[in-house]
């Protein structure tokens, strides 16, 4: 498929270039989109794979005979039959299961997954959210915000997307009514307050007709935003992997090809290592330091987050499947249990004291949900009685683990935060999980505590000012307390605590500004402070 | 800060795939079919256990109707890996003369392909099966999961599959299912070809244009491999400079006509096409649902 786009990176005669990425390209960005049923998802990617000339002649051939026989237009294209690729969803016309599909500007390169808006596939959509940088997230412009635009909205939060694209779709049904874009921008803003998002860029937008999708459209001249595509060639999304993280390097397989061999092969999940940096293997906690790092390509002097590599080690320590090598300096937590959020994805209740098998990085151990403080009630985002968890519902449990897992925040590192839940006797995989480190409400009855704790990630970019203060101090509290824990002095974890307190508003105010310029640029006036700014 | 480039992810990535498969299931196999994402595939595959060897053998559903070159790229390949490959044909479909011409390309690609990989696997026991399928290939290739898991009849269900969230990969079976499990699920044709300049990778030369003998039947380029393909009233052979943007069965896979003899060639005709890379496959134009029915049916 995604061929046709780049005619354009070759001048006629030049060689080729032989690697994908060029040197002024932006980094590939993953996005899905989102929303209620129909609210033209599929239509969507549909139409921008087609503007962005990723599809090839014989299969908009057989989109014309696809639209004639199943179409919803009457014959007309019907963009979603390029993504609703199985029969079952061409007959009714939804979106059963998740999309890939890959496309390249001369800008960047995309991987896009188009998610079913249908409450019954919700754990597909949250499949494809669970690997995006970004979500475009539709409304029918007739019919406002539904709650299942909720529920997308906070799952897509509570897997750590930061940036959304809000999509007004359908607006030739409102003959490109500004108000009516108004009043569902501002109801969003409303009730996506807590939901933690560094940039909502809203849009108004015909995925039918094309409109403010690769261009801006004649049809909507108060819109003042960048159009769609644009918008996603320029974006810059949260960095998923940061090097600057501690070490961390679950190992996946134990290779040894003869007696003299025995290396740690892995995928480093965060951080970088050298030759000669001194880890730590847990749980056991026997310390070594790296002697080689192998590929086939040769041995490197280092390795990052993203790479696959094998480790041998300068001493003879044991280390085997699913354990973890980690900067001796800083490691993360071993626990016997961690306070998660599960999104519950069997059709049948998960009842506490249910025995599962735990999946986490390399790790597979049995678990029990020992407790479930509370469910998230999905139409107010708050905290709702613990019972028994459903399908599609969200709650904030405790898992007991029966071997020590390695662990950390989901909001710091998805390898060693994300896990999944499997029922032993179907091996349906029953839930996903969010280990959520952040400091427990010593009362979870407490609803200022339960309120903290609903939100879906630590309270980091929307919050009024002296939340924002009162949010500093606590993480330079804990830049502090994580230094003296690790060894530092109490003077030294002191002073690291206020310097963190102090620069790190500094830091996103100048951030903030930077986006709230682009997003006032791109939002209607009486927007301009909630959309996109509040960090 | 180093930015890994856009191949060493998705490299990075699929040898993650190679080494959960190799520590969860517990005998797997990688299907070798020759061509270009096979060649990716293998390659992979070599490096996700290096310095060890990867820890499974060859497949390779052998039709009797692969282009004769590709049959000696593969040994030839083999050999030189020191791998071990397993060649199974139906001989049933054999037996009963299932073949392209009389048979029809839907029923003899049933036979020879789909109940041929069955067999292998339910003689073999293999309970995981690499494939070199990408999901830009095709519209219900993009909705697989990594991980699909097939029933004991070797069944996809396309209707429920496991969600697979981050790089977790439930690998939980009963006796009697397995898995098909795609490495290169989130490459891209281009990808596949950027990184076989860069690695150089062998590939069967019938990718690169050369004057070869084909006949113009049903809208395609079929290039006559041998002498079974007999020939229709009014047909002849023409000597053209044709490659192949696929390889399959020789009287399934359409030529096009190119000079592109290089990498880069090749790479800089394949960015300008305005077709798709299985215009040239006849076994995908049975209909639009036609690999999904497939899929369902066992094929890889
Ligand atoms: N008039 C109009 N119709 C649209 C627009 N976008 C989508 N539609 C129509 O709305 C219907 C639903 O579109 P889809 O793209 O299938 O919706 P979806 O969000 O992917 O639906 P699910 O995946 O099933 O949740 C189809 O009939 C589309 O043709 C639009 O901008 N204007
Ligand atoms: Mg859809």
């Amino acid at each position: 498929m995604a061929y046709a786009f780049a005619e354009q990176d070759f001048a006629p005669g030049a060689p080729a270039p032989l690697v994908a990425s060029h040197a002024s390209e932006k980094a590939l960005l993953r996005f899905i989109t989102c929303g209620s049923v129909d609210d033209g998802k599929s239509t969507l990617i549909g139409r921008m794979l087609l503007d962005a000339r990723a599809i090839a002649e014989d299969q908009i051939a057989a989109l014309d005979r696809d639209s004639k026989k199943f179409g919803t237009q009457n014959g007309a294209l019907d963009f979603a039959l390029l993504v609703d690729g199985l029969a079952a969803e061409r007959e009714q016309g939804i979106t059963i299961d998740v999309a890939y599909r890959y496309f390249r500007t001369d800008k960047r390169a995309f991987i896009v997954a188009d998610t079913p808006g249908h409450e019954q596939y919700t754990r597909n959509m949250a499949t494809g959210a669970s690997t995006a940088d970004l979500a475009i997230l539709l409304i029918d412009a007739r019919k406002g915000i539904l709650p299942q635009t909720r529920r997308h909205a906070f799952i897509v939060s509570m897997l750590g997307v930061r940036d959304v694209a809000l999509a007004i779709n359908k607006m030739d049904l409102v003959d490109y009514s500004e108000a009516r874009f108004n009043e569902i921008v501002a109801a969003f803003h409303d009730m996506a307050r807590e939901l933690n998002f560094r940039t909502v860029a809203p849009l108004p937008i015909s995925a039918l007709n094309g409109d403010n999708i690769a261009a801006l459209s004649e049809r909507t001249p108060w819109f003042l935003g960048e159009a769609l595509l644009p918008l996603l060639e320029n974006i810059e999304t949260a960095c998923a992997q940061d090097h600057e993280e501690p070490f961390r390097f679950p190992v996946q397989w134990v290779n040894r090809p003869d007696l003299d061999f025995r290396g740690f092969s892995g995928w480093v999940a965060a951080g970088a290592i050298r030759v000669g940096d001194e880890i730590v293997s847990l749980p056991s906690g026997k310390a070594s330091r790296v002697h080689r790092i192998v590929t086939q390509d040769g041995d490197l002097d280092a390795a990052l987050a993203g790479q696959s590599v094998t480790l041998t080690l300068a001493d003879e320590i044991d280390a085997s499947r699913g354990d973890v090598l980690v900067a001796a300096e800083k490691r993360p937590q071993v626990a016997s249990q961690a306070r998660a959020r599960l999104l519950w994805t069997a059709e049948t209740d998960m009842h506490p004291g249910a025995s599962y098998i735990v999946k986490l990085g390399a790790r597979t151990a049995n678990a029990t949900v020992a407790d479930i403080h509370h469910l998230i009630d999905i139409h107010t985002f708050a905290p709702a009685a613990a019972r028994p968890i459903r399908l599609n519902e969200i709650a904030l449990a405790t898992v007991r683990f029966d071997r020590p897992m390695i662990i950390g925040d989901y909001c710091d590192n998805r390898d060693l935060g994300g896990f999944i839940l499997i029922d032993r006797i179907t091996n349906e995989t029953v839930a996903f999980g969010l280990i959520d480190r952040r400091p427990a409400q010593e009362n979870e009855e407490a609803s200022e505590g339960e309120r903290a704790a609903a939100r879906p990630q630590r309270p980091r970019s929307r919050l009024r000012p002296p939340a924002r203060l009162a949010s500093a101090l606590f993480s330079g509290f804990c830049v502090g307390a994580g230094a003296v824990a690790l060894g530092a002095s109490p003077a030294t974890g002191l002073l690291l605590g206020f310097a963190d307190a102090l620069l790190r508003p500094f830091a996103r105010s100048v951030y903030a500004d930077h986006r709230l310029n682009r997003a006032n640029a791109a939002a209607p006036s009486e927007e301009r402070l909630d959309s996109g700014g509040g960090i | 800060m180093i930015q890994l480039t856009h191949l060493q992810r998705l490299e990075a990535e699929s040898i993650h795939i190679f080494r959960e498969v190799a520590a969860e299931c517990e005998k797997p196999v990688l299907l070798y079919s020759i061509g270009k994402d096979s060649a990716v595939l293998l390659h992979l595959a070599q490096k996700a256990f290096y310095p060890s060897r990867p820890p499974f053998p060859l497949l390779h559903v052998d039709t009797t109707w692969k282009f004769r070159e590709m049959i000696e790229f593969r040994d030839r390949r083999a050999g030189e890996l020191g791998l071990e490959l397993l060649v199974h044909i139906n001989e049933d479909g054999v037996n009963a003369g299932v073949n392209p011409f009389e048979s029809g390309s839907r029923l003899h690609t049933d036979v020879m392909k789909t109940q041929g990989l069955k067999q292998a696997l339910d003689r073999y026991g293999f309970d995981a099966a690499f494939g070199g399928a990408r999901r830009d290939e095709e519209k219900s290739r993009a909705k697989e999961r990594v991980f699909s898991l097939r029933s004991k009849e070797h069944r996809w269900d396309p209707k429920t599959q496991r969600p697979e969230p981050w790089r977790l990969y439930n690998t939980r079976k009963r006796p009697g299912e397995s898995f098909r499990v795609f490495p290169l699920s989130n490459w891209t044709e281009a990808d596949v070809w950027d990184y076989i300049a860069k690695e150089n990778i062998p590939i069967p030369s019938l990718y690169f244009a050369k004057t070869r003998p084909v006949v113009r039947r049903d809208g395609a380029l079929i290039m006559r491999d041998d002498e079974r393909m007999a020939l229709r009233p009014g047909e002849e052979v023409e000597h053209l400079s044709v490659r192949f943007r696929t390889l399959g069965c020789y009287p399934l896979t359409g030529a096009i006509e190119s000079t592109a003899a290089t990498l880069p060639d090749i790479i800089a005709e394949m960015r300008a096409s305005k077709v798709s890379e299985r215009e040239g496959r006849i076994i995908d134009h049975d209909g639009s649902a036609s690999m999904e029915q497939k899929k369902q049916e066992g094929y890889f």
